[in-house]
């Protein structure tokens, strides 16, 4: 029995994880209603931003976050340039064709250099022991930055201009250009903050398990589940939404194979999707 | 009448220029050739019936090809049955699936059902990864054996070429006929506004189910053929899913929404990405190259190569439909 708690509470830390992943999800899509399907491909360059960075410095991998942050916002600017713009406003299958698009290319351009063999994070920090069990020092520090990143994003998007700013354009973009507010330069800045999102989690899962250029899709499902479960545009609620699917994966774990994972995880998409459109903690509006 | 349109005969003509071709000069590699085209054809024109007609994309198209190329291999190797009524019966086991998958999926609209599709694939390569009966991760081989009925692997081989031309041929027609039918102008209105499509009459739930369905049929069938002829199958080829992108790539690139820019998109998508892969330099990089195409395409021409054709000349568009 105590073996599934300590699973659960491992559960809860990686769910910390999944959760700021979806949260750059829920981001894009709630502002700009634009799915971004580079999400996995942004997960997994995080990863690798990681793996070149520490490589490089050896330094504390929690540190290098920061430049991966940096790193993600680069990326998400030219993102948005090279294939967003154009398409917001315009029908559903154009921005997912055309981020799916980047997805390509990128996943192309990293198999062809790190090929799809797996790389890992060689960076431990010492558990915590209780009982019969150890909680890794890699979970623990990976779950605290994700909820502090995530509490950051809160701090940014209720407490600061641009970040209000952000929220108006996700209300009513007419609106918010009539009071003022360019949504150019704020569909950018909010494209850029939900892949540097993407980046940190990838970044965060590479301290934790070994990874490949196509471990994204993966956590790009997962980042899917959450976003439905939480609602659209609900960032921290995507947070929550994160440790629960953590906390679940935690608890069927210890009494299946990992490989059924990806078909239950599916089947909760599905039913949260029919049954809650709105997600669980959205409002029940008339679907 | 189907019969009364230009392109019907058109499709019946190209696909007796792909029977002759290989078979007049009796040249192996051609046939290979033109059987990774005829199979992209089919992939894409299928996947035209959703994607161009309803306007609901499928990321997981491949599914129904790799699914049926599992079932027509159990079929063929376990329970040695005839090629051709198990390629039918692995069509009309996935279509059944496909239906069902709908009923639960297509009550989600437009981006929803599409992250949906995504979620079929990776639960239906989860499923069979993990099932006894078609040999889990390693696969499925097929026993010499099952040549012997067509008289022989050489003899087989061909026959196997003919139906997978046969299927793509019929592929076209299937697409032709919808497009000029009632149930083709239901989806169109599907595609354009569900909500006003369901005001003026158009069972949105159940077309969307049955063309969902019908677009997993004829890609089973060509699985299961060509799954036979490969000789073996794994989750990993079975349910590739870089070729069901591939399939988008090439349904864009020639134009979705046409019965000819599907099978052009895939006939030169197919040919570049041979030339791709075998070119020593580029080989590493098709993927790339795959995208920044899908990308212009979605940017700059939204209606692909055939779209282009019909701004240049509109009369095009009463024969190639």
């Amino acid at each position: 029995m105590s073996g599934v708690l300590a699973s659960m509470i491992d559960g809860v830390l990686v769910g910390a994880v999944y959760g700021l992943a979806a949260m750059g999800l829920s981001l894009i899509w709630g502002v700009m209603d634009v799915i971004n399907l580079t999400h996995g491909a942004m997960i997994a360059l995080g990863m690798f931003c990681m793996y070149l960075l520490f490589a490089a410095t050896h330094i504390n991998a929690y540190v290098l976050l920061l430049p991966t942050i940096g790193f993600g916002l680069v990326i998400g600017i030219v993102v948005y340039w090279m294939a967003v713009h154009w398409v917001v406003g315009r029908s559903m299958l154009m921005s997912l064709l055309s981020t799916f698009a980047v997805n390509m290319m990128v996943i192309g351009i990293g198999t062809a250099i790190w090929s799809t063999s797996p790389y890992n994070v060689n960076f431990v920090l010492p558990g915590i022991t209780l009982g019969a069990y150890t909680f890794t020092g890699n979970h623990i520090a990976a779950a605290i930055s994700a909820v502090v990143i995530a509490l950051a994003l809160q701090f940014f998007l209720y407490r600061t201009r641009t970040g209000k700013a952000i929220r108006a354009v996700a209300d009513n973009r007419d609106a918010a250009e009539l009071m003022g507010i360019s949504s150019t330069a704020v569909l950018s800045i909010a494209f850029a903050i939900g892949i540097a999102l993407a980046c940190t989690s990838g970044a965060l899962v590479s301290t934790l398990f070994p990874f490949t250029i196509l471990s994204g899709a993966v956590y790009q499902l997962k980042s899917f589940v959450v976003t439905i479960l939480a609602g659209l545009g609900k960032p921290f609620g995507a947070l929550v939404a994160g440790v629960l699917l953590g906390l679940l994966e935690g608890v069927i774990t210890p009494f299946i194979a990992v490989s059924w994972i990806p078909l239950i995880e599916f089947g909760l998409f599905v039913v949260v999707l029919v049954a809650f459109p709105q997600g669980i903690f959205g409002k029940r509006a008339t679907a | 009448m189907i019969l009364r349109r230009p392109f019907f005969w058109i499709i019946l003509l190209v696909a007796a220029g792909f029977i002759y071709a290989p078979l007049h000069s009796n040249n192996v590699s051609l046939r290979e050739d033109l059987i990774l085209i005829a199979i992209a054809i089919i992939l894409a024109s299928n996947l035209n019936l959703m994607i161009g007609y309803t306007g609901y994309v499928n990321f997981g198209h491949i599914v129904f090809y790799g699914l049926g190329g599992y079932v027509g291999l159990y079929l063929t190797t376990v329970r040695g049955w005839n090629l051709v009524l198990s390629a039918l019966v692995a069509g009309v086991v996935v279509s059944f699936c496909a239906f069902l998958f709908g009923l639960a999926i297509l009550r989600l609209r437009g981006a929803y059902f599409a992250l949906a599709t995504i979620g079929i694939l990776q639960a239906v390569q989860a499923f069979v990864s993990n099932f006894d009966p078609w040999g889990r991760s390693t696969g499925m081989y097929l026993s010499f054996e099952s040549y012997r009925p067509l008289g022989g692997a050489r003899h087989a081989l061909w026959i196997t070429y003919y139906l997978i031309v046969a299927v793509m041929a019929l592929s076209m027609i299937v697409s032709l006929t919808i497009k000029n039918s009632k149930f083709g102008l239901g989806l169109f209105a599907i595609r354009e506004d569900e909500d006003a499509a369901v005001v003026l009459g158009v069972n949105a739930t159940i077309y969307k189910a049955i063309i969902y369905s019908v677009s997993a049929f004829l890609p089973a069938v060509a699985g299961a053929l060509m799954f036979f002829k490969n000789g073996m199958i794994d989750p990993s080829i079975a349910f590739e899913y870089m070729l069901s992108l591939e399939g988008i790539v090439m349904l864009m690139l020639g134009g979705q929404g046409s019965v000819i820019g599907a099978a052009l998109g895939g006939a030169l998508y197919e040919k570049l990405r041979s030339y791709l892969l075998t070119s020593p330099v580029l080989s590493n990089f098709h993927l790339v190259i795959a995208g920044a195409l899908l990308l212009l395409v979605v940017l700059f021409a939204p209606g692909g190569l055939i779209g282009w054709l019909y701004r240049l000349m509109p009369r095009a568009r009463k024969v190639l439909e």
